[in-house]
C-alpha cells in the first residue's frame, strides 16, 4: 500500500469509521441538518443542541463517518460563530491538504485533498451542521 | 471473417495504454464496463482521417469530401454486417446509447405509442432505459411498468407476464446485459413473448455487444442499441438498430441540415432513413473509429472474446467467494464480465479509493442504477469489469488488493 493511502486511511479514521464517538439521534436537540452525495447515495444528518452539542448519523464511507464524528468532537462547546468559521479553516485543510495546528484531531483528513473526488465525503457533514445551525437561528 | 488465436498477451501490446503507470503502479484496469480502452488500429484510424482526408460528409463536391462521406458510410456497412442487419439503412449513428433510447421514446415514443398505452422494463435499467420512458409517460400519458428481478438477479418470468396480461403493453424495453449485475436477459425468448403479445422490444445492448455476437434478425428485435466507447471505440458515437419499416414511420428527432429531402421558408420534406435522424453534422471521425473497432474486434472474432470472458468471470467469482464478508450482487446462471460487490468492512469508495492506490482502477457507486441499488438492498457498491485484455493476474491483484484493504479495516 503506498504511502499516501496509509496517509489517508489513518488508525484515527478507520477507528472512528468503524466505532463513532459521537453517533446516534439524541432524544433531544434544537435543530437538524442533512447533507447528500447525490453521486454515491452517502447520507449524513447532523443535530445540534444550543451549548454546542453535536451529534450525528452517518450512512456512508468511512471518511463521511469519521469527518462528522471529528468533527462533533471538534466543535463541541462552540458557538455557532465559531462553529462556522471552523468549517472555513477546515474545507481549506482538505482542499490545500496543509496542515492547521488549530484544528487538532481534525487535521487527519487532510490526506483527502490528495483524491480529488473523495474531498466532498470530508465536507459533507459540515454543510449538514450549517444546515442545522441555520434552522436553530430561524427558530430563535 | 479471419480470426487470430486468441492471445491475451498479444492483445495487451494492441492497446498503448496498457503500459501506462498509476501512482507509481502497474495499471490494472478493471473499468471497462463504463468505458473500454482503445487499441492502435482505432486510434490510427482516426489520426488518418485527420491527416489524410479530412472534410465535412455528404455536402462537398470535391475530392476530400467524398473520401470522407465513403468512409463514414463503410463505417454504417460496418455497423450493419456487425449485428446482421437487413440493410444498412437500418443503422443510425447517434451520440451514444443514452441518445439512440431517447430517440425512440421521443419519436417512436410520441406518434406509435398512444395514451393509455404501456412500456415495460425491468428493475435493472440503467438510468439511460428508464428516465426517457418516465419524461414519455409524463409528456405523452402512458404507462410505464416496471417488470421484477428475481433476488438472483434474473428477470423475474411472472412478474413479466403480469405486465402484459391486460394486453396494453405496446413496448418492452429492455437491458441485454445488467451493467451491475451482469446477468443476460434471453432475449430471444423475450422477443418472441412481446411479438406474441402485440408489443415491440428494444433491448439495450451497451453491455452485451461486447461480449456475444448480437444477431438482430435472428433476435428479431425491433431496436437495438448501443454505445462506441465501451466496444474499444471512441467516445460520441452511438448506434440505434431499428427495423426498416419502424424507421420510415418515424418522424425526426433533431432538425436541421442532412435530415431533409428539400426546404422552403415554409416547410421541410424529410430525408429516408438513417439520415432522417442524423441532423447535423455527425460525429465523422469517431463514427470511422466506431469502424475501425469493429473490424479489430471481428478479427479476433467474439467466440473467443467470449469464451476468454468466462473463464475470468468464473476466475474472478471464486476468488471473490474466497473473502470473507464480501457479497456479489446477482448470481444469474447466464452472466457476464461484470462483478460488482460489497465487503462488511469497507464501503465501496473506501474500496475504490484504496485500490487505486494500488494502481487498480473500478468503479464505485451507484453505477446509474439508482433504484437497482435499492432493490438489491445496498446504497453502494464496488464493480470490477473485463474487457477482452483482462488477465488472471490482474484479477489475482484485484484479490491481493482487497485481502490488504481488509487488512487496514480489520
Ligand atoms: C446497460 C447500459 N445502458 C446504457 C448505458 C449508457 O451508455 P452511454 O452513457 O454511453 O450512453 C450504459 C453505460 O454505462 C450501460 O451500461
Amino acid at each position: 500500500m503506498s504511502s499516501t493511502a496509509q496517509e489517508l486511511y489513518r488508525a484515527l479514521i478507520v477507528e472512528r469509521s468503524k466505532a463513532p464517538r459521537f453517533g446516534g439521534r439524541p432524544e433531544v436537540f434544537d435543530a437538524q441538518g442533512q447533507g447528500e452525495n447525490a453521486m454515491c447515495g452517502d447520507r449524513v444528518q447532523v443535530f445540534w443542541q444550543r451549548g454546542g452539542v453535536v451529534r450525528h448519523e452517518a450512512h456512508g464511507c468511512a471518511i463521511l463517518t469519521a469527518s462528522a464524528d471529528l468533527m462533533a468532537q471538534a466543535v463541541a462547546g462552540k458557538s455557532p460563530a465559531q462553529m462556522a468559521a471552523m468549517r472555513g479553516a477546515f474545507e481549506e485543510v482538505v482542499t490545500s491538504g496543509m496542515e492547521n495546528p488549530a484544528l487538532g484531531d481534525l487535521n487527519a483528513l487532510a490526506g483527502v485533498a490528495q483524491y480529488r473526488a473523495r474531498i466532498r465525503c470530508a465536507t459533507l457533514p459540515w454543510a449538514a451542521l450549517e444546515e442545522a445551525l441555520k434552522e436553530g437561528q430561524l427558530h430563535g | 471473417m479471419s480470426t487470430r488465436a486468441f492471445n491475451v498477451s498479444e492483445i495487451r501490446k494492441d492497446f498503448p495504454i496498457l503500459t501506462q503507470q498509476v501512482h507509481g503502479r502497474k495499471l490494472v484496469f478493471l473499468d471497462s464496463a463504463a468505458s473500454a480502452q482503445k487499441p492502435r488500429v482505432v486510434i490510427d484510424a482516426m489520426v488518418r482521417v485527420m491527416e489524410l482526408q479530412y472534410a465535412n460528409v455528404h455536402r462537398g463536391l470535391h475530392w476530400m469530401s467524398e473520401r470522407t462521406s465513403d468512409a463514414y458510410e463503410a463505417a454504417r456497412d460496418k455497423v450493419a454486417a456487425f449485428l446482421n442487419a437487413r440493410a444498412r439503412e437500418e443503422i443510425v449513428f447517434t451520440r451514444n446509447a443514452t441518445e439512440s433510447i431517447n430517440l425512440v421514446a421521443y419519436s417512436y415514443g410520441r406518434t406509435a405509442l398512444r395514451p393509455g398505452d404501456a412500456v415495460v422494463v425491468s428493475q435493472m435499467e440503467h438510468h439511460a432505459n428508464l428516465v426517457p420512458w418516465q419524461i414519455l409517460r409524463d409528456a405523452h400519458g402512458v404507462e410505464l411498468r416496471i417488470a421484477k428481478i428475481t433476488d438472483s438477479g434474473e428477470l423475474d418470468w411472472e412478474s413479466l407476464e403480469a405486465q402484459f396480461a391486460d394486453g396494453k403493453v405496446k413496448l418492452l424495453a429492455i437491458t441485454h446485459m445488467s451493467n451491475v449485475l451482469g446477468s443476460y436477459t434471453p432475449a430471444e425468448r423475450l422477443v418472441a413473448f412481446a411479438h406474441a403479445r402485440g408489443a415491440k422490444v428494444l433491448l439495450d445492448g451497451c453491455q452485451a455487444i461486447v461480449h456475444r455476437a448480437v444477431d438482430v434478425q435472428a433476435l428479431d428485435v425491433d431496436f437495438y442499441v448501443f454505445s462506441g466507447h465501451k466496444l474499444y471505440g471512441p467516445t460520441g458515437i452511438g448506434v440505434l438498430y431499428a427495423k426498416r419499416e419502424i424507421l420510415e414511420a418515424m418522424p425526426p428527432f433533431l432538425a436541421g441540415g442532412e435530415m431533409i429531402d428539400s426546404v422552403s421558408y415554409e416547410r421541410a420534406t424529410w430525408a429516408p432513413p438513417p439520415h432522417r435522424f442524423e441532423a447535423g453534422t455527425p460525429a465523422i471521425i469517431e463514427t470511422i473509429g466506431l469502424g475501425a473497432a469493429i473490424d479489430y474486434v471481428q478479427a479476433i472474432g467474439l467466440d473467443a472474446i467470449a469464451a476468454h470472458e468466462r473463464e475470468l468471470t468464473a476466475y474472478g467469482l471464486k476468488m471473490l467467494a474466497g473473502i470473507e464478508g464480501l457479497r456479489v450482487l446477482g448470481s444469474a446462471q447466464d452472466r457476464g464480465g461484470v462483478l460488482t460487490f460489497t465487503m462488511e468492512d469497507a464501503h465501496a469508495h473506501d474500496i475504490a479509493t484504496l485500490l487505486d492506490r494500488q494502481g487498480i482502477a473500478v468503479r464505485a457507486g451507484r453505477h446509474c442504477a439508482e433504484p437497482l441499488m435499492g432493490r438489491m438492498g445496498v446504497s453502494a457498491a464496488a464493480r470490477a469489469s473485463f474487457a477482452l485484455y483482462t488477465t488472471v493476474e490482474e484479477i489475482d491483484a484485484l484479490g491481493e488488493g482487497l485481502a490488504r484493504i481488509k487488512q487496514i479495516f480489520k
